[in-house]
């Protein structure tokens, strides 16, 4: 049968599988037409263990992820799910297991990634976005690709990072096939529909090999084994919230423990539970009040009609104001003062940081506002990710977090607080349920080699995750070095977990301890200058192939972390600023340079 | 002697003349507390390890250490200091303690409150290079601050016992360096062998308080100090002076073989002879007191165990001298003289109450900023007296007024004080003290407007009674030589004892065990109603009840105190 004449009606393959074979038969001579049947006989016979034709025959669509908290991950998990689904062969990797070079030999991608606070790519994704922008970066001429960003547009720098590889990989050669996506805080609202769209494209320009419709999706390490997820939480009981700052401090954190018995979830350190809260009732009632809406009408929450009340407090996202809802509710009110402040970005963004929703429609008329037309300005909620302070080889059927309790006055002097932070450490009492799930943080995660030294730089609540470390390097009886740095205000009120930090020095697991208490002098003093001091320690424990974590403030802490291990490797190991940048970049893509910043 | 010595006396031997590991233990700044050894040590410097006792249950839940700090107790023999040195010791306050407070104590010095282990050096480097003031041997197993009598009237006795009271200090303190190289980054001296003459390196037993009397005043307790020079006084000369010995008050709750002790007279000797005595004393209570139990340790029982004759002999032999009969003496009264009274010199002096010795600004009595007021004008001296109160001392008739001015102005004048809150004193105790049982200055203000209005309800408002408090059995607050003295057993729980008279040369005995301040306000309702109406003419409270056989009289203390 001559394979002119075949037909997708006439054979079980489908048209592009047809064309695909067609082409890639078109040149053949009878010899080498004579061996691709034998090795079709071949494969029809057994189970194919050479993967080889199929790379060779067929294209296959990349999904690259840089994520942060998680987010972009579920997303990008859930893309590669419905790619199978539809027979897209498709592999799925995170930017930080992602060999950089290998972008030039890929057909079609698609780019996942979060955005940091002011703009700048996630951990994961920061050597992908480097290498792109640098003299290194390949042409890409032939590249299929789209972008999905995720970000908060509360924040100036909206999308940046996912707007960035889309510039990049355009700017390279690339073509997009489906017009970028910049999804908000609510964004499980728009993927499903973007999603629809990318693989559409993705599928009609696809060059796929016959014999591979179902190329293994490799997820590697992204793979979750958990029964519960963000969609479906796990009911968990708070079993203590202790405030662990003292009776002086300015600080209210919180050390909570929750009981996950009976929903065989586990974790291992580094990772991060998921919180659904929520929001203050005493604070709903307020803004229900000031409204004039009627607290029992039922309002639209997706495909559920659910009563005002119950809605504002379970289902939407009422302290982080976004600068839409300013836009929204001044378009709605026809207030003239929020109208003008929503004309400048900059300003409404700022005035939305700072207020939250309940204290934006203070001062306006609202005569026009429904319970309907208002719930529909708001963002619906998500949960909040808290890196997890405990480790299940010590607390076994528990999870234990720090979370600093978010207390501040608004302008009219009336207490406002951080919707979960509060929900966990004021409203929600010992015995209560909250709703958890597990998120694996894979880049946050203790040496393999249990003898290798770590250094771990947790200021504040960012000493989270290693408490957690430390809990399981006891119990796996470790060998290796560990040597904290914590700092916060004061010694006396804001030491955390000060008393196990102590037994830990004493039993010998920890090796060193430095502490940076930035109001206990006139000078302050923070943990990057505890770094410092000990210049010469840190970089011998980095050639002696150290890990280096930090966890906490991303937006000023990390930065000059970081600026100062840059200035440590530089004149320790008396190199220049830009070879001690590589060194730095060689430990990040060692894995031995991690990060848990938020 | 095979009883094993207390671990005390290790630590002083194994501390290299008290260093120890308290440089390591500076350093250390993930904990605010020493290890035990150093808590021991710190005490030889001044200091004590406390934590804030109000806060303990609850740090502990915080998963926080307990709120460590320091009290420091400075060396002011005499308790005189300039205004400058005033100015200095108010500043330090406020910018190195948390209690920001200056707290005059029992042993006419005072004391901070509240030092931060980060903020030790700072302390100590700021009270000797810009007030020249340390705290060495202000606590521990040695001669502590040497006190004497705050007479402003004979200003001239008043320099001979003051100067001799700075002597005595001097004479007891250490020989070696370590003060100087832990505190002060003073240099390390190296290559000498180091000794101390006088303590070894086992130091005294247990503490060792040393008190110069000026008669008719008994404003040092002598009933409180292992070794007394009462100076014996003719024709406004002093001769001499009588040597008591092995007075002091402390006790254990429970344990009768515990007690608060007179002094006994030794006798006379010449004013040349001071010297030798008082070493002589403190060598054989070094080489006789015991160091098996601490709570057995002081000279009042080395006294009782060894016998009074066998160590006054022991003393004669070491001074080589021979003690001469007693000299005449008397005291008329205990209290400070509060108010103002001209010196032979023509100069002023103003005595002024500061209730329990707090200084600190209150509501509506900005006493610490009101003395710094007066410190910036004033041209004499400051004295710090033994019942915790301030003498504005040498003040030229020119600068009366001025002075009484401010004073007025801060409340350190207060004309509506009565006899009564003069005449009552407490130790720190909660929330502070590490051995405290019960409140004591927390308390005393309100028992005293309870006692106030007792005397007021029995028709005696301007009569007085000698009141104290002490939180614990140790006695601080001098409660065994009061003529109601409380004695702290558990959180508002207190022992009443009655008996002993305004001079304080008698020690009071336990009328009623562990009551709450319910009942000690009854009772002392019911005694103070009996003293108002069946009293002799003159006849003060501790006397009445001892003659009205509501309590039995201690004359002997180590037979009569349990009997």
């Amino acid at each position: 049968m001559a394979l002119n004449n075949l037909s997708a009606l006439t054979s079980p393959l489908s048209e592009s599988q047809l064309a695909q074979l067609q082409q890639a038969t078109a040149g053949l001579d009878a010899v080498q037409t004579a061996w691709v049947s034998g090795y079709l006989a071949g494969v029809s016979q057994g189970p194919v263990t050479a993967a080889a034709p199929t790379q060779s025959a067929g294209q296959s669509l990349t999904i690259l992820v840089g994520s942060q908290t998680g987010n972009a991950k579920g997303v990008a998990q859930e893309l590669a799910e419905q790619a199978t689904a539809k027979g897209i062969p498709n592999q799925l990797i995170s930017m930080a297991d992602y060999k950089v070079k290998a972008i030039k030999d890929e057909s079609h991608v698609i780019v996942v990634a979060s955005t940091n606070g002011e703009g700048e790519a996630p951990d994961d994704a920061i050597d992908l976005h480097a290498f792109l922008a640098s003299k290194k970066a390949p042409k890409l001429a032939g590249l299929k690709f789209a972008v999905l960003s995720l970000g908060d547009s509360s924040y100036e720098f909206f999308c940046q990072t996912g707007k960035d590889f889309e510039q990049r990989l355009q700017a390279l050669g690339g073509e997009i096939i489906t017009e970028r996506l910049d999804a908000d805080v609510d964004y499980q609202e728009v993927t499903q529909a973007w999603f629809d769209k990318a693989l559409t494209a993705v599928e009609a320009t696809l060059e796929k090999a016959g014999t591979s419709t179902t190329a293994a999706v490799a997820t590697g390490t992204i793979v979750t084994e958990n029964k519960y997820n963000k969609q479906n939480p796990f009911s968990a009981s708070l079993l203590t919230s202790q405030k662990i700052t003292g009776d002086r401090s300015a600080k209210d954190v919180r050390h909570i423990e929750i009981d996950l018995e009976g929903s065989d979830l586990h974790y291992t350190a580094g990772d991060a539970l998921g919180v659904w809260f929520k929001n203050n009732q005493n604070m709903v009632d307020e803004l229900i009040d000031k409204l004039g809406l009627d607290a029992t009408k039922e309002v639209t929450v997706g495909d559920n009609k659910i009563a005002l009340k119950e809605a504002l407090i379970e289902e939407y996202e009422l302290t982080g104001t976004h600068p839409g809802f300013i836009e929204g509710y001044a378009a709605l009110t026809e207030n003239k003062a929020l109208q003008k402040l929503a004309e400048d970005k900059n300003a409404c963004r700022d005035f939305a940081n700072n207020n939250q929703v309940v204290d934006v429609v203070t001062a306006t008329g609202n005569d026009k506002v429904t319970e309907e037309n208002f719930v529909a300005l708001l963002r619906r909620s998500s949960p909040r990710l808290y890196s997890i302070a405990s480790s299940q080889t010590e607390v076994e059927d528990e999870v234990h977090l720090t979370v600093g309790a978010v207390v501040f006055e608004n302008e009219a002097g009336q207490q406002r607080g951080g919707s979960a932070s509060t929900f966990l450490s004021h409203r929600l009492q010992e015995g209560e349920e909250v709703k958890v799930f597990i998120e694996d943080n894979h880049n946050f995660r203790l040496p393999a080699n249990p003898d290798t030294p770590v250094i771990m730089v947790g200021p504040g609540t960012g000493i989270a995750p290693f408490r957690a470390f430390m809990q399981e390097r006891e119990a796996s009886e470790a060998t290796g070095k560990n040597w904290l740095l914590f700092g916060d205000q004061t010694f006396n009120e804001d030491f955390l977990y000060q008393v196990e930090w102590q037994t830990h020095l004493k039993s010998g697991l920890l090796t060193k301890l430095d502490l940076a208490f930035s109001r206990d002098q006139a000078e302050k003093i923070y943990v990057q200058d505890r770094l410092q001091e000990n210049a010469a320690e840190v970089f011998k424990w980095l050639q002696d192939g150290a890990h280096f974590y930090v966890c906490g403030d991303a937006n000023r802490m990390a930065k000059d972390v970081q600026t100062t291990l840059i200035d440590i490797i530089s004149k320790q190991g008396k190199l220049s600023l830009e070879d001690a940048e590589e060194y730095l970049t060689e430990l990040r893509q060692a894995k031995r340079y991690q990060r848990d910043v938020y | 002697m095979s009883q094993k010595l207390h671990d005390n006396e290790r630590i002083k031997i194994e501390s290299n003349f008290l260093r120890g590991k308290l440089v390591e233990g500076i350093n250390n700044n993930t904990t605010g507390s020493f290890l035990p050894d150093e808590v021991q040590l710190v005490k030889f410097h001044g200091l004590y390890q406390q934590d804030h006792r109000d806060f303990r249950a609850e740090r502990k839940q915080q998963k926080l250490e307990p709120l460590y700090s320091f009290l420091l107790r400075a060396r002011l023999p005499g308790g005189v200091v300039t205004p400058e040195q005033w100015l200095e010791i108010d500043r330090i306050a406020e910018e190195l303690t948390d209690a920001g407070s200056i707290r005059i104590t029992t042993r006419q010095t005072f004391q901070y409150h509240g030092i931060f282990k980060r903020n030790l050096k700072s302390v100590f480097q700021e009270l000797k290079f810009k007030a020249n003031i340390d705290s060495i041997f202000t606590a521990g197993d040695v001669n502590r601050n040497t006190i004497c009598t705050s007479n402003p009237e004979q200003s001239e006795l008043h320099t001979e016992v003051y100067e001799l009271s700075k002597k005595i200090s001097e004479h007891f303190l250490p020989k070696s360096n370590a003060y100087a190289e832990i505190w002060l980054d003073g240099e390390k001296v190296l290559d000498t062998e180091e000794e101390e003459p006088i303590y070894h390196n086992i130091f005294l037993p247990r503490k060792f308080k040393i008190a110069v009397v000026l008669p008719p005043y008994n404003d040092v307790d002598i009933h409180a100090n292992d070794l007394n020079f009462i100076a014996i006084i003719e024709d406004d000369k002093i001769t001499g002076y009588n040597v008591v010995v092995g007075a002091g008050l402390g006790m254990t709750h429970g344990d009768k073989t515990t007690f608060p002790r007179l002094g006994d007279d030794f006798g006379f000797i010449t004013v040349d002879k001071v010297m030798e005595v008082a070493e002589a004393v403190v060598t054989t209570q070094r080489d006789l007191g015991g160091r098996v139990s601490r709570s057995h340790a002081r000279t009042k029982y080395t006294l009782e165990t060894h016998g009074i004759e066998t160590f006054k002999k022991e003393v004669e032999k070491r001074a080589g001298i021979t003690f001469a009969a007693p000299g005449a003496y008397e005291f008329t009264e205990r209290g400070d003289r509060i108010g103002w009274v001209k010196g032979i010199d023509n100069k002023w002096h103003l005595t002024v109450f500061i209730e329990n010795g707090r200084i600190l600004d209150f509501d509506g009595k900005p006493l610490k900023s009101g003395l710094v007021k007066i410190a910036k004008v004033h041209q004499g001296t400051f004295r710090m007296t033994a019942n915790q109160n301030l003498v504005i001392a040498s003040v030229p008739e020119s600068e009366k007024d001025n002075i009484e001015k401010l004073a007025r102005e801060c409340g350190l004048i207060d004309d509506g004080t009565s006899d009564q809150r003069i005449d009552s004193m407490a130790c720190v105790s909660l929330p502070t003290c590490p051995l405290a049982m019960a409140e004591a200055e927390r308390y005393l203000p309100s028992l005293t407007d309870d006692v106030e209005g007792l005397l007021a309800k029995h028709g005696i408002a301007k009569d007085h009674i000698i009141l104290r408090i002490t939180g614990c059995p140790n006695g601080c607050g001098r409660a065994m030589l009061a003529e109601v003295g409380l004695v702290g057993k558990a959180p508002g729980r207190y022992n009443l004892h009655l008996g002993g008279n305004r001079i304080g040369t008698r020690i009071p005995k336990m009328y009623a065990e562990n009551i709450d301040e319910a009942t000690i306000v009854s009772t002392l309702d019911e005694l103070i109603g009996r003293w108002a109406t069946e009293r002799n003419q003159d006849e003060d409270f501790g006397d009445f009840v001892i003659r009205a056989g509501i309590i039995s009289e201690v004359v002997v203390a180590a037979r009569d105190f349990y009997a």
